[in-house]
């Protein structure tokens, strides 16, 4: 009777579509004729083009040109007696993004997951491997761990205090003046320190933060007289947009350094920084005004027709009902915008300020590392690689976050 | 303005510029001719960039954009691998990379590089086999117009007679194909090709020569602003809906035809005007040109405006030359826009 009832049933697919390794070769790279072509063709490109780098990378570049600059990179002539003020300010952005990924994952069955856990471990080998001196390296992975804590306070605190997330809000405002103090000194009898000494990646971060800090009100100001009944507000903001929107940033920046003097009194000469900076706000909030609107015209009629009939007057309407819904619509444009600032913020090399690329370019114009391009530019490339992913894989995560109250 | 004792006009364009730029397609002679001059040939060298520009990087995008749907796993990671790289990264600084790192780092013009005997590459520029530009060019550039006006003729008219009578439309296709070939061989031979050859020691005669600076911003713009467009073009391609493929497939359609005759002229609708703006930021992203001197539009108006002075009508130049340049994009991309627009009765 047993042998009628075989115990090695397979009710599985047909052997020809099961998940072996051999099956999926066939179907992803060999499947119909041409498709074994284009394989063959882009791996044999692709090995080379890998070969070549590598051999590249490991034999023939000179990598000492970046251990050797990496502090100039970084921060460039800012005092070294004074960089315990940039690690206190790392310090607090570490925490403040701690508490807040715990914050918008409160809700989340499992805050390290298996991926998270994998990437923390990534990190810290990076902060182990970076060519500083050991306590630099120590700092960042103390940095790392600060994060790792903090989140996990931030998901316990936000599972119990629901206002939470609107007070690291304000805390971040918090970090954003702190962080302007400590750099820029000045106060508290904290010594001051020069806006051209603020060089590298400390610059192109200032710079494109607090761009990013100011052109965010503008854009939506913008975005709200565009749609303004009273015709000459909206004309204005039709013009500004569009003419901003149809010059090269380089002009504008161009204009900032050039103009700005021009137009104002004598004795009145911004500084080569808040120059740059008003050039690019200028710039950006234009675009950023334009996504906003796309954001406002998504919001159906009704919804303030809604909050007109509840009584709720044109300032309340927008502002509590029009404009968060609005917002959230457009994340990932707002978000792009941002990225694009943050690169964008390259050409103030052009314009002669000395950011991360400026100060490349003029470690490379030093005898000593001439014509090292290859090695300072890749390295660079990987900075903002970094950085730009960084932001859009966190907006990414974070609106699938928000998405989900819905 | 009062303040420096300058007044408002555009008469300096009729003084001598008296500086010299790299290269021109139009004469001009710093001894004699004006910054009205100077700044027409930065016009025209940034054109020399844009037009070819945008036809590369529509091509290279959309090809970007449709592997990404391949059915090959190695097609679709190289695609979606290129595009999170490119876009993450600066354009000036790739630009720099490209011009500093890439074009004038490759080998002096004794040991350049060379393939098929015809394309040299060297730090002094790119030399390619072009057409000589006499009247054997332009006649056979006429007749090869000619011959695609009859071909675009021939196949409406194959299409209409294959749906109102149901013909199988064989004898016209015989005819496309025999045209197809005298196109084919009018631009082999007809077209006058020139090799660049070499008269004198690492000096070449003949065919087009780009110089190194050129070939750094065309070649930077276009692979950055392709990233971009290959993820419009993917955008668009996805937002056709899943019933169109599957009754394509259905239909007994292969997966080319599907994405050839049905997707993507859907797709087109969604993808053309977020196209548009990228084609304006290609435009306006070639004044970048002057970080790896190449003598565009903007870099005239910056050495004008250091010799001449005049920031306000320097500044009023350059947004109206640009002004122009995206409004002609827009114009183009708009008659597209409405060809592709669906029809409702």
């Amino acid at each position: 009777m047993t042998a009628l009832t075989p115990q090695t049933a397979d009710f599985g697919p047909p052997a020809a579509m099961r998940d072996t390794p051999i099956n999926w070769l066939k179907k992803n790279l060999f499947s119909p004729w041409y498709n074994t072509i284009i394989t063959l063709v882009i791996g044999a490109i692709a090995l080379y083009a890998a070969y070549t780098f590598g051999n590249w990378a490991l034999t023939t570049a000179q990598w000492d040109v970046i251990p050797r600059n990496l502090q100039l990179l970084m921060v460039g002539r800012y005092p070294s007696e004074l960089y315990w003020r940039l690690w206190v300010l790392l310090g607090l952005v570490a925490v403040f993004s701690g508490l807040s990924w715990g914050v918008v994952a409160r809700r989340a069955p499992q805050l390290y997951s298996r991926n998270i856990l994998i990437g923390l471990a990534i990190a810290a080998g990076v902060c182990l491997l970076v060519p500083t001196p050991l306590p630099y390296r120590l700092l960042l992975l103390a940095l790392l761990l600060v994060i790792a804590i903090t989140a996990w306070v931030g998901q316990q605190a936000g599972q119990r205090l629901p206002a939470l997330g609107t007070w690291i809000s304000f805390g971040w405002f918090g970090v954003f003046v702190t962080g302007l103090i400590l750099i820029g000194g000045g106060f508290f009898g904290l010594e001051s320190v020069g806006t051209n000494e603020w060089q590298g990646l400390l610059l192109t971060a200032l710079t494109a933060a607090i761009s990013i800090v100011l052109c965010f009100p503008i854009g939506v100001i913008v975005a709200l007289g565009r749609r303004s009944p009273l015709p000459i507000l909206r004309w204005l903001c039709v013009a500004y947009i569009e003419v901003i929107r149809g010059v090269p940033l380089i002009t504008i920046l161009f204009m900032g350094q050039v103009m700005i003097p021009l137009f104002l009194p004598e004795g009145m000469r911004p500084d080569r920084v808040i120059r740059a900076i008003v050039g690019l706000t200028l710039f950006s909030s234009a675009y950023l005004a334009e996504n906003v609107r796309g954001g406002l015209q998504s919001i159906p009629r009704g919804q303030g027709e809604a909050a007109r009939a509840l009584g709720l007057n044109p300032v309340l309407t927008v502002s509590l009902i029009v404009l968060p819904q609005a917002l959230k619509a457009v994340i990932p444009a707002i978000v792009g915008q941002f990225i694009s600032l943050f690169q964008d913020t390259t050409l103030l090399a052009i314009v002669g300020l000395v950011e991360l690329l400026g100060i490349s370019n003029s470690i490379l114009a030093n005898p000593q590392f001439l014509g090292r391009f290859s090695e300072v530019y890749l390295f660079d490339a990987l900075l903002f690689w970094g950085f730009c992913y960084a932001m859009s894989a966190a907006s990414r995560w974070v609106e699938a976050k928000v998405n989900v109250d819905h | 303005m009062q303040r420096t004792g300058t007044e408002f006009g555009f008469g300096f364009l009729n003084t001598q510029a008296a500086f010299d730029i790299q290269e021109s397609i139009i004469p001009y002679d710093p001894a004699t001719d004006s910054y009205g001059r100077v700044l027409l040939a930065g016009f025209l060298n940034s054109l020399r960039v844009i037009i070819p520009g945008l036809i590369l990087t529509t091509l290279l995008g959309i090809l970007a954009g449709v592997v990404s749907f391949s059915d090959n796993w190695l097609l679709r990671k190289g695609s979606l691998l290129y595009v999170e790289i490119i876009r993450n990264i600066p354009l000036l600084l790739q630009l720099y990379f490209w011009y500093r790192a890439v074009f004038s780092k490759l080998p002096n013009p004794d040991n350049r590089l060379a393939w098929f005997g015809s394309i040299y590459l060297s730090n002094r520029g790119v030399f390619l086999p072009w057409p000589a530009m006499n009247w054997q060019f332009g006649s056979s550039a006429i007749a090869l117009l000619v011959l695609v006006i009859a071909v675009g003729w021939l196949w409406r008219w194959r299409t209409q007679l294959m749906v109102e009578t149901g013909q199988s439309g064989q004898s016209q296709l015989l005819a496309l194909w025999a045209l197809a070939a005298i196109a084919l061989l009018l631009v082999v031979f007809g077209f006058g090709w020139q090799i660049p050859q070499e008269t004198d020691s690492a000096v070449f005669d003949g065919g087009l020569r780009l110089s190194a600076e050129f070939s750094a911003i065309l070649f930077g713009l276009v692979i950055y602003t392709s990233a971009y467009v290959s993820e419009i073009v993917r955008a668009g391609i996805q937002s056709v809906a899943k019933g169109q493929w599957e009754a394509a497939r259905a239909l007994g359609l292969k997966s080319g035809l599907t994405m050839r005759l049905v997707v993507f002229p859907q797709a087109l609708r969604v993808i053309i005007p977020p196209l548009n703006s990228q084609y304006m930021n290609l435009a306006k992203n070639s004044s970048l040109a002057i970080a790896v001197g190449y003598v565009d539009i903007y870099s005239v108006a910056n050495t004008t405006y250091n010799q001449a002075g005049r920031p306000v009508e320097v500044m009023l130049i350059i947004m109206v030359t640009y002004l122009i340049l995206d409004l002609m994009i827009s114009a183009v991309m708009n008659t597209l826009n409405n060809l592709v627009q669906i029809r409702e009765r």
